[in-house]
């Protein structure tokens, strides 16, 4: 009994040197992302897959906290000498890393390096064009993309005769007035996020710019236009519509969230990603609806724009390294890898091929809110206003933008005073950020 | 009579017996200080790939800019609430507790307990109580009819993170005031009884007097507290809103380094709040403590 089982550790044993021995030639590739719970599984099981698929390249993931944290980690790995390979970086923080030269290798020359096959034409142009040069250049890789929808309590919209979501912004304001008179004396409507729904999104999806220079994207000498007619008028509407709470204010970013699945809120807007908590917490019928337009903006409405995170590689690692993380990319533009990536996590498929294969599953049929945010960002090929933002200090500006729209809300300034306020304090950052990447 | 002087044959001894405590501290405190300092005269990307040496800058603009003039009375009243509300309440519930009751072992364990508590997570106790939406006391109070939202009103909020603030302090207030009260010999308290003195006067003229040392020292840590610890109640809570209503210099300094990835700026008002805190416990130690009697 005992010498057999010396014989099978020792067996065992050679088995595993034998198995570790091709282990030396793998390269390892570090992928920080920002992604927990069903999201992070999905991530593991990517590496896992990918792993699996050759035997050349090992991709890591590693959690680092969320989006600010991942983005600051990666940035201290830099400067230590200790980058990842590959870094889950929030669509805000877009600016900052493709204006650190020298720190990110741009997507569309790894793909060139590698030798990999890439045709940026494959994937949807909505998504992509966020994260490109103007001339159509792919510097990263999206990953998760989602945009902002109308969730909407179709129990609440029925009990005051509405069959539909209003489609329009003052439909949406009287419904909202409806609601509080019957059953919702405490929010009629509310968002979560509230400078990407009432300033980038409304700007995006009325054809109105935010900045100048295409949003930024064609300079850092970008300032900002979040104080012309549109905003004013909107923040206006908002302002009076937050006296009798048919329009309540939750806070800057998603925390507020909840009061749409408690029931308290019947009209929240919020990310398209948030239709797992959605599906898992309402206790009604629920839909998602585009965005209200304003029925007097010629045009209207445009397409709306992404949220979510890509993908950025990053500088200084060796031409071998570069060739796995292309292979990696490539990986994860198949169809069929995309349309389940859509499916399980709920995110948008990235490539047109994994949409149009959605499609034809018959997916949508079964789960139309995941549609919405598809339709919203396709509803028309994007312009100058609408591909994205591209601004230095995003993440501080929206704070900035919030404390702005704070002040309307509580009535202590004009929808005017507070935008002007709020153009001139982010040009500064604008110039600020200017002075720091510009160099 | 001098107390007995302990010498040390040599210096290599005494040497080594401070040498771990100046590691530390260098270490921990005066290296990074040094950093601050250097890296306020500095503009740098995120990414530190360029870096120039900016003089006097940093420190031209954060004087120059509104904001951070209003931080800074934000911070003098919510510091200064802070303070006095774990003071004088953290004194009250020791006055109390210093009595002879029944189980005040128990009432004076439980007191201490909210010491043991993070910053941040008396943040989120004190959200789940107070966020409209949210919390219990809050939909209370708007069910009594009291319009309570610190999502909005700046006042609410300033009161939500100053009680949330205060209230993780009152346990180490308590601690040394609790200490300082037995250490009151009891002999005197009773001779005042004696003469005719009511339980206030007692307390005025002999138990708050002979208490100042703990007094002092513990206003001194307070305010240290509230100007430099108490960043996790507000990025909890408030985020520094409405408005700009929370938004002390502690947590400026997070917005701008972090968030807005402005290193030098930051570190500039790192240094100036280094100096405030400084002056301030210099200012505190050279006129109030001559009204101490030790």
């Amino acid at each position: 009994m005992a010498p057999t089982l010396t014989i099978r550790i020792a067996l065992a044993g050679l088995g595993l040197a034998a198995a570790a021995t091709p282990a030396l030639a793998v390269t390892e590739l570090q992928w920080w992302h920002a992604m927990t719970g069903a999201n992070n599984d999905a991530v593991n099981r990517l590496a896992d897959e990918f792993n699996a698929s050759q035997s050349d390249y090992k991709v890591v993931p590693t959690y680092k906290g969320n989006y600010g944290e991942t983005l600051n980690a990666g940035i201290a790995a830099f400067r230590a000498g200790t980058a990842p390979h590959i870094m889950q970086v929030f669509e805000v923080g877009t600016a900052t890393m493709m204006s650190a030269k020298g720190a990110i290798k741009p997507v569309y020359q790894l793909m060139k390096d590698a030798g990999e096959p890439f045709d940026a034409n494959a994937y949807l142009p909505a998504i992509t064009g966020y994260y490109s040069t103007t001339k159509g250049e792919m510097l990263s890789f999206p990953f998760n993309s989602s945009s902002m929808v109308m969730w909407v309590n179709t129990d609440a919209l029925k009990s005051i005769g509405l069959d539909a979501p209003p489609k329009t912004w003052p439909d949406l304001f009287a419904a909202a007035k409806k609601l509080t008179q019957n059953g919702f004396p405490n929010c009629g409507f509310s968002t979560t996020w509230v400078t990407w729904l009432n300033i980038e999104q409304l700007s995006a999806w009325h054809n109105v710019p935010v900045a100048t220079k295409a949003n930024g994207m064609d300079g850092l000498d970008t300032t900002l236009e979040i104080n012309g007619p549109l905003q004013v008028k909107h923040l206006t509407n908002l302002a009076e519509a937050q006296k009798d709470k048919s329009f309540d204010y939750s806070g800057r970013y998603d925390s507020g969230f909840g009061r749409f699945t408690a029931g308290e809120c019947p009209i929240m807007f919020g990310s398209s990603g948030s239709y797992g908590n959605v599906k898992g917490a309402a206790k009604f019928a629920w839909a998602s609806a585009p965005m209200p337009y304003y029925p007097d903006m010629p045009g209207a409405p445009q397409n709306s724009i992404i949220g979510g995170a890509s993908l950025w590689v990053m500088g200084g690692k060796k031409p071998d390294e570069y060739k796995g993380v292309a292979k990696f990319f490539t990986f994860l533009s198949d169809t069929d890898r995309q349309a389940k990536l859509h499916q399980t996590t709920g995110y948008m498929p990235i490539t047109k091929a994994a949409y149009e294969k959605s499609k034809a599953d018959g997916f949508y049929d079964k789960n139309p809110a995941l549609e919405t945010p598809i339709k919203e960002l396709t509803n028309k090929p994007p312009t100058e206003n609408s591909r994205g933002l591209r601004l230095g200090n995003l993440p501080q500006m929206r704070d900035m933008w919030a404390e702005e729209i704070e002040a309307t809300l509580a009535g202590k300034k004009t929808a005017k005073q507070a935008l002007d306020e709020a153009a001139t304090r982010g040009n500064a950052m604008l110039r600020q950020f200017e002075k720091q990447a510009g160099r | 009579m001098s107390p007995e002087r302990i010498t040390f044959g040599g210096r290599l001894l005494p040497a080594a017996l401070i040498a771990p405590q100046l590691l530390i501290v260098g270490l921990f405190f005066y290296w990074p200080a040094v950093q601050a300092v250097w890296q306020s005269f500095q503009m740098q990307d995120a990414f530190g790939l360029s870096t120039e040496f900016v003089w006097f800058d940093n420190y031209r603009a954060l004087f120059t800019d509104p904001a951070y003039y209003q931080a800074l009375v934000t911070t003098l009243v919510f510091a200064a609430a802070v303070a006095g509300l774990s003071l004088s309440f953290a004194l009250l519930l020791a006055t109390m507790a210093d009595r002879e009751i029944r189980g005040s072992g128990i009432y004076r364990t439980l007191l201490i307990w909210p010491y043991a508590v993070a910053p941040a997570v008396a943040g989120v106790l004190f959200g789940f109580l107070f966020q409209p939406g949210l919390g219990l006391i809050a939909r209370g109070l708007n069910q009594i009819g009291i319009p309570w939202n610190p999502l909005l009103d700046g006042n609410h909020a300033m009161i939500l993170v100053v009680m949330a603030a205060a209230w993780k302090q009152v346990s180490y207030n308590f601690l040394f005031f609790l200490a300082g009260l037995q250490a009151i010999p009891g002999s005197v308290i009773e001779a005042a009884a004696i003469d005719g003195a009511g339980p206030a006067r007692r307390f005025w003229t002999i138990v708050f007097p002979l208490l100042s040392p703990t007094t002092f020292f513990l206003m001194v840590v307070n305010v240290v507290y509230a100007f430099c610890e108490t960043f996790g109640v507000i990025d909890v809570l408030t985020h520094g809103g409405p408005g700009r209503a929370t938004q002390t210099l502690v947590y400026k300094v997070y917005q701008d380094g972090r968030i807005g990835a402005d290193l030098g700026g930051s570190a500039a008002q790192s240094v100036v709040l280094m100096a405030i805190v400084i002056g301030l416990t210099a200012i505190q130690f050279r006129y109030v403590e001559k009204r101490v009697a030790y």
